[in-house]
Formats: structure tokens, C-alpha cells, sequence
């Protein structure tokens, strides 16, 4: 992709609106594109977490691998999500797998090449960690939810029997 | 108030709405580990079955008990009645334990209707989560029977898991269609799912409906309508357009014991479909 293609890509996606054009390029400084195929590992639990994606289309598969029970699929990623945020904290260690779905074609930052520049301009890695504390919220928001068994548990109130 | 007791409470249609009439269980198939769609026949053949989509009967499994059932059949055919029923204590088990042949009684039907006409010309978003999709299919088909009238159709259904989807070989014909979007997420899987994970509120933000111009059906336990509400009004759809089915348990179903009162309400003769301005504040509270 070219510069311009990135660049625009990445002006038009909520994530990174309004970080303004010099911190865009910077950004931009760090990212590659990359490719899976469906069925191919994005990455496995306790690998060293080089970075995040964004997502450019296909399908990305958040994973948990149980002893005995194999993996199981706690979350499905679409165009336009963002995978990995393992990257922006020590152990700086995958938490989880991922496999591509589908064919998927995705931009690859370069964690390390980011933190540098978090470390150099505090407020570019402020408005890093701010839009990244979303990734992880709406996650953690999401695993709740899992939790509390939504569709499963009826919580209508007893009938009483008189 | 005394549920019926004894087959000879039985009634003929028109009678008093607190006596059952009889039906015979005509079919039974089972839709997952804990629920079976049971289909019905009046057994006084000439007796009116019409209803509205979001109605439901009281339905009496004899010497057992009484509960509130949705219908989830479809209002332009109402000669198939159809109930989906979650075996999870003493009369739904019952229910759902009945052989073909057998008799039934059902009071009904009652209760107001999904206010389909109201969507017209307006997009038209269906959210539901687990059983929360039976009350919801009458509704579905109606608006299918006039397709013309709506602007986008969007069908959002959560589940546990695969094995946990009700009407899934239908979910997948509507998908198979055109003019119906129709996405369904499960909480968790394993290698045998290929589809959407996370729970039904993920597909929210992303689908295919304009907020400003949205109707949205929301049916499913409380705790699940609860945080749909949020990721819609989220979205930008306005309170006023979103309805939703409370299901909290009743007896009387006409208004008389005050069993489902809540807040202001009765589940059974204002309800069991309110928009949301009306049990907003009622959503959020733990005892009512
Ligand atoms: C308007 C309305 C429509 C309904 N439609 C359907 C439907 O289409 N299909 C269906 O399977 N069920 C439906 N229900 C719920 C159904 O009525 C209850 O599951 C049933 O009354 C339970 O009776 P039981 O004797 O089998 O279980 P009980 O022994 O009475 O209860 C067993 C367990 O279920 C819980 N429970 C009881 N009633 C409810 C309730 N209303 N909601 C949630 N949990 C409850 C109890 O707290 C208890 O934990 C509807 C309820 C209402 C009010």
C-alpha cells in the first residue's frame, strides 16, 4: 500500500481519529502489510506480542486453548477491528491465539517501534494508551457479559407459589 | 387467584377467559438440549386461533400447573399453532414431556403485539437472545408477508452456544435471503462453528440499520435486554423506538392477582410488549 493509501486508511478509521497528521505519519512510520491465510496461526499464546493489526478485511479468530478441551473461541474480529494489545504492556506476551478465518489481509504495527516513540513523546503515548485502555475495556466488557450468561439463566423473578 | 386444577375445567371457546380450552399436542420437536416446539390443534376444530404477533396463552399441562407460553407460529397461518417452550421447571418440564395425542388446555390469547405496523417505511432491527427469538418469530413473519413495507430487515440473535440456537435451520433459509440480514453470534466455540462470537450486543454497532430511522424488537432475558438497550441507543436509536417483551412470571394473565406487576405495570394486560420509555427505569432495578 502506498503512503497516501495508508495514510487515508488510517485518517478515516475511528481509531485513530483525531490524532492529527504529524502522529498519523509516525504511526504510519511503523506499519507493514501483511497476509493469512484461512487457518493460518496470527499469532499463539505466550509468543513474544510484536505489535497489533488492523484489520483490513477477512477474519480473525480470539482463542483460548484448554488441555482436554481444545480451543475455544472467545471472540470473532472483522474489517476495521483492531487485534492485540499485549504489545503496549509487559510481559509484552500474547494472552491468547488468534487464526485467520478467512483470507485476511491486515496492516502490522510494529509495537516496539511504538513504544519508542510513546516513551519520547509522552503525549503521542497518552492518546496511544487512551485509544488501547478502549481495546482492553470493551474486552474485558465483553468477557463480563460472557460471564453472566446472557441468554442462558432466567433472572424474571421467582413465581411464588400461593 | 387458583390455577385450574381438574380436566373438567376444560372450556369451550368464548367462555370465561379464566377457563382453559383443549387442545391435543398434534407434533413435538425438539430445538435444543432443554426446549421443544410443541404444535397444537384445537380440539373443538371450529374455535377462532387468530392472534397478534407477541401474544401469548396461558397454557395448562393437566394436573400440574399453569404458565404463560408466546406463541411463536405464524399470525397469517394461525391455524398452525405453534408454542417453544424451555423446559426449566415443574410445568414447562411437564409441557415438554408430552407425547403426540395428548390433551392440553390454553387460556388466551392474550396480551398487546409487537407494534410491526409502526416500523413501516422505517428500517426494522430484531434483537433477540436464546428463547427471546419465539416471541419474536410471529412478528418476523409478519413483516416477511409484507417485506415491502420496511426499509432494511435486520435479525441479531445471541446464543450460548451452537448447540443452544433455537429455529436454527430457519435462521439459516432467512439468511439465504436477500432482503433479510441475518446475523447470529454464540458466546463460545469450538471447531465446529464458523460464525460470529461475542454476545449479541457485538453485531450492535456494526449492522446494516439506519439509527435515525429504526424500530427496534428486542426479546430475551432481562439482563440481556438491559445492555441491548444501551449498545442501541448507543447506536443513536431513540428510546421511543425500541420495544421490548418483559416475560416476568404471571398467573392471572387478565390483571386481577397482581403476580407480573411491574413498577406501574402488568406484564399481562399492558404488556408483555412495552416501548422502552415506559420500563426503562424498571430495567435497572433489582427487586421490583
Ligand atoms: C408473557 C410471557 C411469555 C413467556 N413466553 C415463554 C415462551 O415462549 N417460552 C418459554 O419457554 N417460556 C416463556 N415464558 C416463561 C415461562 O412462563 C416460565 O418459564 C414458566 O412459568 C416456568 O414455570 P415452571 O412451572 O416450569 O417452572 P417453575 O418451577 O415455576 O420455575 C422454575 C425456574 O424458572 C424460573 N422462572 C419461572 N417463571 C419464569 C419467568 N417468567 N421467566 C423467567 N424465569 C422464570 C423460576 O424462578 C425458577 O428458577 C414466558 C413468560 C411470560 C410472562
Amino acid at each position: 500500500m502506498s503512503i497516501t493509501a495508508l495514510d487515508s486508511l488510517l485518517k478515516e478509521h475511528p481509531f485513530f481519529a483525531e490524532l492529527g497528521d504529524e502522529y498519523l505519519e509516525l504511526i504510519g512510520g511503523c506499519a507493514s502489510n501483511v497476509k493469512f491465510a484461512a487457518g493460518e496461526q496470527v499469532f499463539r499464546e505466550g509468543q513474544d506480542a510484536k505489535g497489533f493489526y488492523l484489520i483490513r478485511y477477512g477474519r480473525v479468530a480470539v482463542e483460548l486453548f484448554a488441555p482436554g478441551t481444545g480451543s475455544i473461541t472467545i471472540q470473532t474480529l472483522h474489517e476495521g477491528d483492531i487485534l492485540g494489545w499485549s504489545w503496549l504492556l509487559p510481559p509484552f506476551r500474547w494472552h491468547h491465539d488468534a487464526k485467520a478465518l478467512d483470507l485476511t489481509r491486515a496492516i502490522h504495527f510494529d509495537g516496539t517501534c511504538l513504544r519508542k516513540k510513546c516513551e519520547e513523546d509522552p503525549r503521542f503515548g497518552y492518546l496511544i494508551m487512551s485509544r488501547f485502555s478502549q481495546v482492553i475495556v470493551s474486552r474485558l466488557q465483553g468477557a463480563q457479559l460472557q460471564l453472566l450468561d446472557l441468554y442462558g439463566k432466567t433472572d424474571h423473578g421467582k413465581p411464588e407459589n400461593d | 387467584m387458583e390455577s385450574p386444577k381438574t380436566t373438567e375445567t376444560l372450556a369451550s371457546p368464548g367462555l370465561d377467559p379464566m377457563l382453559p380450552r383443549p387442545f391435543v399436542l398434534k407434533s413435538i420437536e425438539q430445538e435444543n438440549v432443554d426446549t421443544w416446539t410443541l404444535e397444537l390443534e384445537a380440539v373443538d376444530a371450529d374455535g377462532d386461533l387468530a392472534f397478534e404477533p407477541g401474544q401469548f396463552n396461558m397454557v395448562y399441562r393437566l394436573g400440574v400447573g399453569e404458565v404463560p407460553i408466546s406463541i411463536s407460529s405464524d399470525p397469517t397461518r394461525p391455524e398452525r399453532l405453534l408454542h417453544t417452550i424451555r423446559s426449566v421447571g415443574a410445568v414447562t418440564g411437564g409441557l415438554c414431556a408430552m407425547k403426540p395425542g395428548e390433551i392440553l388446555g390454553l387460556r388466551g390469547p392474550f396480551g398487546n403485539a409487537w407494534p410491526v405496523s409502526l416500523a413501516h417505511d422505517s428500517d426494522l432491527v430484531f434483537v433477540a437472545g436464546g428463547i427471546g427469538l419465539a416471541p419474536l418469530r410471529p412478528a418476523i413473519y409478519q413483516v416477511l408477508s409484507e417485506r415491502r413495507r420496511y426499509g432494511r430487515v435486520v435479525i441479531l440473535y445471541g446464543a450460548r452456544s451452537a448447540g443452544d440456537m433455537i429455529f436454527a435451520e430457519e435462521l439459516e433459509t432467512w439468511r439465504g435471503r436477500f432482503d433479510l440480514d441475518v446475523q447470529v453470534t454464540v458466546d463460545h466455540a469450538t471447531g465446529d462453528w464458523f460464525g460470529h462470537v461475542g454476545v449479541v450486543t457485538t453485531l450492535i454497532p456494526r449492522a446494516g440499520f439506519d439509527p435515525t430511522h429504526t424500530v427496534a424488537m428486542v426479546c430475551g432475558p432481562e439482563v440481556m435486554m438491559r445492555f441491548t438497550v444501551r449498545s442501541l441507543v448507543d447506536r443513536g436509536v431513540a428510546s421511543e423506538g425500541i420495544y421490548l417483551s418483559m416475560e416476568r412470571n404471571m398467573k392471572c394473565a387478565v390483571g386481577f392477582c397482581g403476580h407480573c406487576q411491574f413498577g406501574p405495570s402488568f406484564i399481562c394486560k399492558d404488556g408483555p410488549v412495552f416501548s422502552l420509555p415506559r420500563v426503562e427505569r424498571w430495567l435497572d432495578t433489582r427487586e421490583v
